[in-house]
């Protein structure tokens, strides 16, 4: 009988999961947070080395001959424009551009790419690959995979790997043997930090695990659950299928469905690349009469809290984890968005959020209120619309 | 001394007949329910055929039930609990099975293990049918519009209508062209490639039907029943607290708590018309009892073709109820058992017994069911639809013994010959053998066995036909044409009678909306 899954780390993973705080993910348990509290966790993606499994994610292998023309047809990048060891993140739409899913394309050699995505994605792309030499298999369960994240990733890595990562840039691949095991490396991550994702062979999943906590031993190499990537990737700005978003394949009305453009997506919506994609009429018109909704950035502005909840005599009461409900936003007394997670940033000292924001509201630096709850009466914070990431330390892309 | 005065009768003690009763009784009207047999229920009855073992006899799951009844009626009060049925399981000839459980996760694990594409396909599909469902679901709650009449009250029906299917995108109104005429089996196939899930997923299209999954018209059936699941976790397929009956003796608790008399044993021979009126019924005792008004929950053929005198019928509306589709097309196999069978498939767990076991292995399979049934013949190998009772509500069966209910399609009504205790027994024999080839330890867990034909059903519910539906859910039987077109509103051509049956709209499966229809259309006129 089907089960839900443990990942191929789970031996580990459950030997150090001190809360028993599991997760579902793509219908695998995941480490929610290791400690009893997630600071430690949160910081050492920000200040050493922190080791996730994300494995869950979808995986797929695209090859063959036509394996470029299908993601070109089916993502809203210029894949042809892709060199191998390059690593796009994309977006995937709908008919009429709505956002389906979004993930991350690499190109692993001239005709062979893996995409890597949120969802299950195998039937559209078998759909859309019809007379089109290629073949597509997912490779979910027999690929692994870690994300080292923080600015002590490269130099943990650099111990144990074969070839060394200084060459490395931003979003780029690379075979790689690690301890011995062979891997691919990608310059990517989920925190906006310096980071890289290793993709191995499930059977070597303990293995390169090990080879990494003792490598990480003396630069701060933590595990860390999803609870503390969470708030790490609303600072890097970056949202989540499900949580900020409804895939359109989801959405029981047009409402609740997203363009690529009303994300912030619009660098990676390539309506100069040549050829049909599909949506590509639907985004050449809505880029043309502008977006009806925007996701933006928004900061609470603290003072402006602080008086809210000391007029009760207390001071803010924020959690220390991100919240992933939908917040009223208003302007005067008309509400004009939601926004979809907030959370407190522990290194910003601020408490920021992603808000999805009607015409003309999304313009920066808006003045906006966000509905909070003071002892049990609503109240509206002020807030401001900002830039994203609130979060980009000058060592991301170097 | 009796007091043979009342404001309403009501004619049968099936669930629809008390849930007019009740709701007349609540609105305090003097009510009486005249139930021929010894127990309420019709066809929604729980009896302890082998001592203590309960069949629920022959509905056995519920989806339907209008949640307003519940609540109108304050059900919960008065014992109803509506159980999940949390799987449905699927054993496959290579000794393998695919199943669906009420997680989202291990239900997509379980059809990837058979094909990635169907189970992703299955959620989208899922979706679809959901949104279907819930733009023509409206149509369940309001009496059915006449689209040929030009009266304000039909075009502003006509009018919401096509409000909800404003709701649906261009793509999913020809969607739903397609199923409106589509066979199951050609809807399904343009989803699914596995061949047991398609089997399984047809099998919802012909419950109830003399069709099988390849005849026109059944992609709509399997909407049709989709329509229970549409609330997600509120409301789904389950099984009623002591079986159906229980839904039935809920209702009858909650009617009489609302002064509503209900007098069993009392079978009615005939309604009293007087002056084009309905003033009364003649029971087969010889008594005489007088009302405002009569609400039949008989079937449409009992209602107006036994019960009242043609004389005061037309024509047309007779010739249709003659030919109202109403021929039985399935049986109940009722096991009483001393252990649970082992399905080769699963052999260590007991899971899957808390919800429904399909014996579907494809399409081909049930449609050559089908044709053993089209020429007279009950299918040698049956599509059965199983469950069991005493791992869901544990009094329906002693300690340690279990009881199990097998619906099975088909058993025709008009069977070459005609039905008789040799076919009868041949036919429960074909079941226990299409079970045993998945779960061999069947024949010896056997304590006793209640086997049911169309006939069977007829003789004990009074439903002709034995059609648990009171008549086929096909299209041209449905909406502004059940039972009859202009005769689809409850009303009848005698002023003062009521057709309150699962053959008035919107049809059968226990949801109690014609019942409750036709009590407030009854109160309307001012009874």
């Amino acid at each position: 009988m089907e089960k839900l899954r443990y990942t191929p780390f789970h031996e580990r993973t459950s030997a150090l999961c001190q809360p028993q705080n599991w997760r579902r993910w793509a219908g695998y348990f995941v480490v929610g947070s290791y400690e009893l509290t997630i600071d430690r966790e949160y910081w050492a993606i920000r200040n050493a080395a922190a080791l996730i499994d994300v494995t869950p994610l979808m995986k797929y292998m695209i090859k063959g001959k036509d394996a470029a023309n299908l993601l070109h047809r089916v993502t809203t990048r210029d894949i042809h424009k892709m060199s191998v060891g390059q690593v796009y993140y994309t977006g995937w739409c709908d008919d009429e551009g709505k956002l389906i899913d979004d993930g991350t394309v690499a190109r692993m050699d001239e005709t062979t790419f893996r995409l890597t995505a949120a969802e299950p994605n195998i039937r559209w792309l078998m759909m859309n690959a019809v007379g089109l030499d290629v073949e597509i298999s997912e490779v979910s369960d027999s690929v692994a995979s870690l994300s080292l994240q923080g600015p002590n990733s490269r130099v943990v890595l650099n111990r144990v790997c074969e070839s060394d990562l200084d060459g490395l840039k931003y979003f780029r691949l690379i075979k790689n043997k690690l301890g011995g095991v062979e891997v691919t490396i990608s310059r990517t991550g989920y925190t906006g930090d310096l980071g890289y994702e290793i993709w191995m062979d499930a059977k070597d999943a303990i293995k390169v695990w090990d080879v990494l906590m003792e490598a990480g031993q003396d630069y701060g190499i933590t595990p860390v659950g999803i609870l503390a990537l969470d708030m790490a990737r609303v600072e890097a700005g970056l949202f989540m299928l499900d949580v900020d978003y409804t895939s359109s394949g989801h959405a029981w009305i047009e409402s609740q469905k997203s363009s690529p453009f009303e994300l912030g997506l619009d660098w990676t919506v390539a309506l100069d690349k040549p050829g049909y994609f599909v949506g590509r009429k639907a985004l050449e018109k809505e880029k043309h009469e502008g977006s009806a909704w925007k996701m933006v950035g928004i900061e609470i502005d603290w003072v402006g809290m602080e008086q809210l909840y000391a007029e009760v005599g207390l001071p803010p009461q924020i959690p220390g984890t991100a919240i992933r409900a939908s917040m009223p936003i208003l302007v005067g007394n008309v509400q004009v968005g939601y926004a979809s997670t907030a959370s407190w940033s522990p290194l910003l000292k601020k408490y920021i959020a992603l808000a999805h924001l009607q015409k003309p509201y999304y313009e920066l630096g808006t003045d906006v209120r966000m509905e909070i709850t003071v002892e049990h009466q609503r109240k509206h914070a002020p807030a401001k619309v900002v830039k994203l990431p609130f979060y980009e330390p000058e060592w991301k892309k170097k | 001394m009796t007091n043979n005065n009342y404001d309403a009768i009501i004619i049968g003690g099936g669930h629809n007949g008390l849930v007019a009763a009740a709701y007349l009784a609540r609105a305090g009207k003097k009510v009486v329910v005249l139930e021929r047999r010894h127990m309420v229920g019709g066809a929604t009855i729980t009896e302890e055929i082998i001592p203590g073992f309960k069949f629920t006899e022959f509905s056995y799951v519920v989806s339907l039930l209008r949640p307003e009844i519940i609540r109108d009626l304050k059900l919960p009060q008065h014992g109803l609990k509506i159980l999940p049925l949390p799987s449905t399981f699927t054993p496959m000839d290579n000794g393998d099975y695919i199943a669906g459980w009420d997680d989202h996760d291990t239900t997509r694990r379980e059809i990837y293990r058979h094909s990635p594409k169907d189970a992703e396909a299955y959620d989208e599909y899922g979706r679809r049918m959901a949104r279907l469902a819930k733009a023509i679901k409206p149509i369940l709650g309001m009496l059915p519009p006449d689209p040929t009449s030009l009266s304000p009250k039909d075009l502003m029906g006509l009018l919401k209508l096509g409000q909800f299917a404003s709701t649906l995108t261009e793509k999913e109104l020809y969607g739903l062209s397609k199923i409106m005429t589509q066979s199951a089996a050609d809807m399904l196939e343009e989803w699914f490639e596995t061949d047991a899930l398609l089997g399984t997923k047809s099998a919802s299209g012909i419950i109830g039907t003399f069709l099988g999954p390849r005849s026109p018209s059944t992609a709509y059936v399997l909407l049709h029943h989709y329509m229970g699941e549409i609330d997600g976790a509120f409301r789904a397929w389950g099984f009623a607290k002591g079986g159906t009956g229980g839904i039935a003796e809920s209702i009858a608790s909650s009617a009489r708590a609302f002064g509503a008399e209900i007098r069993l044993n009392a079978t009615v021979k005939q309604v009293i018309v007087k002056g084009g009126r309905a003033v009364g019924v003649a029971l087969e005792n010889g008594d005489e009892i007088y009302a405002k008004a009569v609400l039949s929950s008989a079937d449409p053929f009992v209602t107006f073709l036994k019960l009242v005198d043609q004389k005061y019928l037309p024509d047309d509306l007779t010739h249709s109820i003659k030919k109202f589709r109403t021929r039985g097309s399935s049986g109940k196999v009722n096991i009483a058992l001393s252990e649970l069978p082992k399905f080769t498939a699963l052999p260590d767990s007991n899971v899957l017994h808390r919800g429904a076991v399909s014996i579907s292995p494809s399409i081909d399979y049930i449609e050559r069911a089908y044709d053993d049934a089209k020429y007279g013949r009950f299918a040698k190998e049956p599509y059965v639809d199983m469950i069991f009772p005493s791992m869901i509500d544990p009094d329906m069966a002693p300690p340690g013994k279990h009881v199990m209910s097998c619906f099975v399609q088909y058993a025709p009504y008009d069977i070459e010959g005609g039905w008789d205790d040799t076919k009868r027994e041949a036919f429960g024999e074909a079941v226990i053998s299409t079970i045993e080839r998945y779960a061999p330890n069947i024949r010896r867990a056997i304590i006793g066995k209640q086997v049911l034909t169309p006939l069977d059903i007829e003789s004990i519910s009074g439903i002709t036909g034995g059609n648990i539906f009171h008549g086929e859910l096909l299209l041209h039987q449905l909406f502004f044409m059940r039972p009859a077109t202009k005769w689809s509103g409850f009303r009848t051509p005698i002023k003062g009678y009521y057709l309150a049956g699962s053959g008035a709209h919107p049809g059968g499966g226990i949801m109690g909306s014609p019942g409750k229809f036709a009590a407030e259309l009854a109160l309307k006129d001012g009874i």
